[in-house]
């Protein structure tokens, strides 16, 4: 192989003429990590909802929790970001549609919303299974207390389950990081897509790549660690919780 | 206090639980119920604050009908203490917050009100040193002392207690039972599923004898460990007080 080792390329301006090509790089890591952030927050948030949904005794509830989870989950998170990204505009009325497309940032937003309710379905399933996994005994207790369902969830259910379902979450959260990746195919310039581009224009694969994957790395041994000591940090004394 | 007028209940077309129970417990008065395991005397008493649906009959509690739909269930069951066969108390609440969840969040209390009768109870059950640890952190007896505690915090006008000793070691069942005596000596109503014969005999007004889903024998406390009338409840009791 004849292939021209250059780590000084890092330090060398890029032709964006927006600095070194590590600062190429840095701002698509910057990109990532805000694409993952509002992800993992609407993963969160919609997720949550939908997994109490799937555990209420409402049959209509049950049955959306399960549609929705059915339809985020069984297609393809690349088939889901084309559709939120070309397909949608289409299908809208006119107006909405150009507007959806004029909007600056377009790509960022649609890869946030997109990766976001894809990992939403696997919250809410995880969120599900911890519910479950509580004794029936504590919703019983709750209500019998004469909190209502509302209350059950928010002082009673939650608590446990989110605690039960922390490192598994732990896994989702790494997920929606590396699936922001995905976004390249919009256009996004990410850090798998600044890579892409250090390789395009300097033609140093080796070296953009190694960098990448040396800063996903980094940024998601960060993660874990910090989850490590949030898991250390709620955890209830006296109480084993499958360790 | 209770009345239970001609209750039937099926889990499926096929399957009958309940079938046909009468009975009531007044003021002041302590019912025990017993009877074979799958008799439905665990899910008699749970109809009486409406944790188990029920599809005919009535039953009222201080006036009010349970399976009324306008009924607000929340403020009913806030009035009725209950006490679970595996305690049931918030693995994730300091005892004292165990205490206090409900106090607050459903009668409104402020916090120092409900710390003040939090720890007033604690002290009765012998538990005012345990305040600050979490449930886990105590023996099953002492959890179960602990969850007695927190249903009377809310000023309960009845008591139900699901076989309250039977997930007990032996040597912990009369640390509880103690307290269920005292309670019953002060003129609690209480209607409380058990095999514990010995608290029967000592606190009982009345014993009701369930098997199949029908209450076969409801009578007077000297009545029924004098001589039971049906052969169900003579072999039952033969069974259990031949050691």
């Amino acid at each position: 192989m004849n292939y021209n080792w250059n780590w000084g390329i890092f330090f060398q301006p890029n032709p964006m003429g927006t600095g070194t090509y590590l600062d190429m790089l840095l701002s698509g890591l910057a990109l990532t990590l805000k694409t993952a952030a509002l992800a993992w927050v609407i993963a969160l948030i919609t997720g949550s909802i939908v997994g109490v949904m799937r555990t209420l005794p409402s049959k209509g509830a049950n049955w959306f929790g399960f549609a929705y989870v059915e339809f985020f989950r069984n297609m393809p998170l690349l088939v889901q970001l084309f559709l939120w990204f070309f397909v949608l505009p289409e299908i809208l009325p006119r107006a909405a549609g150009l507007w959806l497309k004029q909007l600056p940032n377009a790509p960022f937003w649609t890869a946030a919303i997109g990766v976001g309710f894809f990992m939403s379905a696997r919250v809410a399933v995880q969120l599900q299974a911890g519910i479950s996994s509580l004794p029936r005994g504590q919703k019983m207790a709750a209500t019998a207390l004469g909190l209502t369902t509302v209350q059950g969830y928010r002082y009673v259910l939650l608590p446990m389950a989110f605690r039960i379902i922390l490192p598994p979450l732990t896994s989702e959260f790494l997920n929606t990081i590396k699936n922001t990746a995905v976004a390249i195919t919009i256009g996004l310039l990410e850090l798998t897509g600044q890579a892409r581009s250090m390789q395009e224009f300097s033609f140093q694969v080796f070296e953009a790549f190694t960098a990448a994957t040396i800063l996903y790395l980094l940024v998601n041994a960060v993660v874990v660690t910090a989850m490590r000591f949030l898991e250390r940090w709620v955890a209830i004394p006296g109480y084993i919780t499958g360790k | 206090m209770i009345e239970i007028s001609h209750v039937n209940k099926w889990y499926s077309p096929t399957f009958q639980v309940l079938t046909d129970c009468t009975t009531n417990v007044t003021k002041g008065e302590v019912v025990v119920v017993c009877g074979p395991s799958g008799s439905g005397k665990s899910t008699l008493i749970k109809c009486v604050n409406a944790l188990e649906p029920f599809q005919s009959g009535d039953i009222l509690v201080d006036g009010t009908k349970v399976n009324d739909p306008k009924t607000n269930l929340p403020k009913l069951r806030s009035r009725v203490g209950m006490v679970f066969q595996h305690f049931e108390l918030f693995p994730h609440l300091k005892i004292i917050d165990n205490l206090c969840l409900a106090q607050e969040k459903v009668l409104g209390r402020g916090h120092d009100k409900a710390q003040a009768k939090g720890m007033q109870l604690l002290e009765r059950v012998g538990l005012k040193e345990q305040a600050q640890k979490f449930p886990a952190q105590l023996s099953g007896g002492q959890q179960q002392r602990v969850a007695i505690a927190r249903a009377l915090a809310m000023d309960p006008i009845v008591m139900l207690f699901d076989e309250p000793t039977s997930a007990l070691d032996p040597e912990m069942v009369s640390e509880v039972l103690d307290v269920m005596v005292d309670l019953a000596r002060e003129g609690m109503t209480m209607m409380v599923v058990t095999h514990e014969m010995g608290f029967a005999r000592k606190v009982a007004n009345r014993v009701i004898f369930m098997d199949r889903g029908e209450i076969v024998e409801d009578a007077a406390k000297d009545d029924f460990f004098g001589k039971p009338r049906s052969d169900r409840a003579q072999k039952f009791l033969s069974k259990i007080l031949s050691h």
